[in-house]
């Protein structure tokens, strides 16, 4: 007796492009569930994206920001480290200082800034604002302008602001991070809206909202499966990538930033909340995840083994 | 997969003849549906009907059930590929695994630390639940000395990872009537020296082999010979292999249910790096494993593992909630802040754990949103104006402080004007992240 249960998929996850020459990576194409090589022509191969930030975050546990003390300040030495250092093959540019209440720094001085990273690192970018509607609508354009025909990918896009952001990225050739609120209906409707106004779905990346390891991990990872299963059951507008911003998540829970002194039965402190990180990235890896943005080093080297063994296709 | 009335009645006689004392076919149909009634009940069915109706009542997975001191622990009983369809039912077992080499007194410092693995969250108590011994297969009265000494000193489920079956009998001799799972290793391992014990329920036997199809035909031969308490194992392999084992196992006891293979799966992870069991077990604990066995009793990898396997066992259709109503932290007296925040559990405990820290005394009031999270109980006109007044009111919070001040999680700052109205109590905006309650509360008042 053959004991085998193959799924035929009806559909593929569009394979977007982010980067150019021979720096350029490709994500998505995955026509099975995550990692089952047997019954899908092509495995997906999740990347790893480091995460930089234009100034010195002000919230991060103290193991985060010992692991980046030289280049905290110098974003981009920060991302020439991630390159050299860590082999990084993505940078995840967060422009946290053009926020209203937290620098409130130009959109010249940040396409500048944009413009320099790109230039001495020449790695594919995905470029995020700092969350304020207003303020991301001047400072993302001109970042896009800035980075003409680099292909890099800018957000968040999201269901009541993506007009001015996919309409600059439609010009200049760049793509656009979709961002939804745990929501599948929502992300599936954001992909409608940005295609309608004329950006091609291999010009998409979907960001579905995660919650960290403990904190609300269980819902995006079913919404993500949920999406998933419809984009190879043919739902061509959910068939896309997703990126996961898993670190920001998994280094805002208590287990990753307590003490050992105030929590003696929670073990190393260090080690902690870098497998906290871990386990939020390696859960969202078998929920589909493409992209994982990360933080820490170790955690980020963790990972990597995780996704070289599942894409190990071994015996058979 | 369960039938409907409809499929039932599909295969009954439509005959209508009322012998088994429902009025028509499908009424009968529709009970048997329910399980309010038994297929036994009509005379004429076919053979064949009947056994499909019964074999589809049945759990695609088998369950097996383990008594130990620290309670019930059920493995397996799973029906869906994906928790969204429904749900994981039975959390995966995480167990410890002991080498024989150790002395007797390492051995039980190393049981009282792996006692003390056991983690509050979300008012729930995580801990491990099975303590597995491997032998080493040098020194068989070490290994019954060591076994004493867990049995002695621990109240978990033992596992016994043995490849000599003389071992494993002695071991069990002495085992006192407690539950263990014996795990069937090595080519000589012959289960059928165990047939005495097949229906001994205190004793799971766990098969390992290396693909399905030996598996099959390993647990067919363990059900003839009657054995009660299976589990499978396809052995150490690289991950994606072993996801697409655990994969098929699923797939196959649920959608073509291949009966034998609808057992509950262990998996022993042999690497002892942090790493590698970190990366091996949050695969086997999202993707149908039912036990694991770790070398490892560090606390920072153990409770990373035991958090996931509480997220994704948790009930998708219901979100976890407390009772709605107001909560004093600490000694409380009338100038006690008052914080607002939901009934789902995350928010409530969330909050609850950062007041605590913050050693100042506090109400927290939990309004009833359904179990609805801060900003999603807001979008869903759950958590408004006029559901907070009511929160205040039913618990009569007023008769307990002698202010009128409410803090509102910095989320939903926008109401902080129209509850301020349709309440009368002053409203202070509090931190969007519950980190932040400490350092707000003792500049709060």
């Amino acid at each position: 007796m053959e004991l085998e249960y193959i799924e035929k998929s009806s559909n593929s996850i569009t394979s977007v492009i982010l980067g150019t020459g021979s720096t350029s990576l490709k994500v998505g194409g995955e026509d099975a569930l995550p990692f089952l090589y047997r019954e899908g022509k092509n495995v997906s191969l999740p990347i790893i994206a480091h995460e930089v930030f234009d100034s010195a975050p002000s919230d991060w546990a103290k193991s985060l920001k010992d692991e980046f003390k030289s280049v905290i300040n110098k974003p981009i030495e920060w991302a020439l480290y991630c390159k050299n250092e860590l082999n990084a093959k993505l940078i995840c540019l967060r422009l946290s200082s053009a926020h209203p209440d937290f620098g409130n720094n130009s959109a010249d001085k940040l396409a500048k800034l944009c413009r320099d990273i790109y230039a001495k690192v020449n790695l594919p970018m995905v470029i995020i604002g700092c969350g304020d509607d207003k303020k991301d609508n001047q400072v993302l354009p001109e970042c896009s302008k800035a980075l003409k025909g680099k292909n890099c990918y800018f957000g968040n896009t999201t269901i009541d602001n993506y007009k001015t952001i996919a309409a600059s990225c439609i010009a200049d050739g760049n793509g656009v991070i979709a961002h939804s609120p745990i929501d599948i209906n929502i992300a599936k409707q954001l992909n409608i809206l940005i295609n309608e106004v004329g950006l091609p779905l291999d010009k998409v990346i979907i960001n579905p909202t995660v919650g960290a390891l403990g904190y609300g991990l269980e819902y995006a990872y079913s919404i993500m499966e949920r999406a998933r299963l419809a984009a190879l059951m043919g739902d061509k507008m959910l068939a896309l990538p997703f990126i996961c911003f898993i670190a920001q998540e998994s280094w805002r829970a208590k287990e990753s930033k307590a003490s050992e002194k105030d929590n003696p039965d929670w073990g190393k402190e260090l080690e902690r909340g870098i497998y906290w990180e871990a386990v939020t990235a390696n859960s969202f890896l078998h929920a589909g995840a493409d992209i994982l943005v990360m933080r820490h080093p170790k955690a980020v080297e963790i990972v990597s083994k995780a996704i070289k063994e599942l894409t190990n296709k071994g015996i058979k | 997969m369960a039938l409907s009335g409809l499929d039932i009645y599909k295969l009954l006689p439509k005959t209508n003849c009322k012998k088994c004392g429902f009025a028509t076919c499908l009424a009968f149909a529709m009970q048997l549906a329910k399980k309010a009634s038994s297929v036994e009940n009509c005379p004429f069915i076919s053979q064949e009907a009947k056994d499909k109706i019964i074999s589809a009542s049945l759990a695609p997975i088998k369950s097996i059930s383990l008594e130990s001191r620290c309670g019930e622990l059920i493995l397996g009983g799973e029906k869906v590929l994906f928790r969204h369809e429904e749900k994981f039912f039975n959390p995966c077992a995480i167990g410890i695994i002991f080498e024989d080499s150790l002395s007797e007194a390492k051995l039980i410092e190393k049981i009282s630390d792996v006692k003390r693995l056991s983690f509050e969250r979300v008012g729930e108590i995580l801990t491990v639940d099975v303590v597995a011994l491997k032998y080493s297969g040098i020194d068989a009265g070490k290994y019954i000395d060591s076994f004493k000494a867990i049995i002695n000193n621990c109240d978990f489920v033992v596992a016994l990872i043995c490849d000599d079956t003389d071992v494993i009998k002695k071991v069990v001799e002495i085992a006192n009537g407690r539950d263990l799972i014996i795990y069937c290793f090595g080519k000589e391992f012959d289960i059928e020296k165990f047939s005495h014990f097949a229906s001994n329920k205190n004793l799971s036997f766990v098969l390992v082999a290396e693909d399905l199809d030996s598996l099959n035909i390993l647990t067919l031969k363990c059900e003839q010979l009657k054995f009660k308490n299976l589990l499978i194992d396809t052995g150490e392999k690289n991950l994606s292999d072993k996801l697409w084992d655990l994969t098929q196992i699923r797939r196959l006891s649920l959608k073509k249910h291949i009966r034998s293979l609808g057992y509950p799966v262990s998996c022993i992870i042999e690497q002892t790096s942090p790493e590698a069991i970190i990366n091996k077990a949050s695969c086997y604990i999202l993707k149908y494993a039912s036990m694991i066995l770790v070398k490892s009793d560090a606390p920072e990898v153990i409770f990373p593992l035991l958090t996931l396997r509480q997220n994704i066992y948790s009930d998708p259709q219901k979100p976890l909630q407390v009772e709605p109503k107001s909560y004093a932290v600490g000694q409380v007296d009338k100038d006690s802040p008052v914080l607002v925040t939901t009934n789902f559990s995350l928010s409530y405990f969330t909050v609850l754990s950062e007041v605590e820290a913050s050693r100042v005394p506090s109400y927290i009031v939990s309004v009833d949103t359904e179990g609805m999270s801060v900003l999603t109980a807001w979008a869903a006109e759950k958590l408004t104006p006029e559901s907070i007044t009511k929160a205040l009111e039913k618990d009569n919070i007023k008769d307990k402080v002698d202010h009128k001040k409410l803090v509102i999680p910095g989320y939903v700052s926008v109401m902080s004007g129209d509850l301020q109205e349709k309440s009368g109590w002053q409203v202070t905006v509090g931190p969007k992240e519950a980190s932040g309650i400490p350092s707000f509360l003792k500049k709060y008042k």
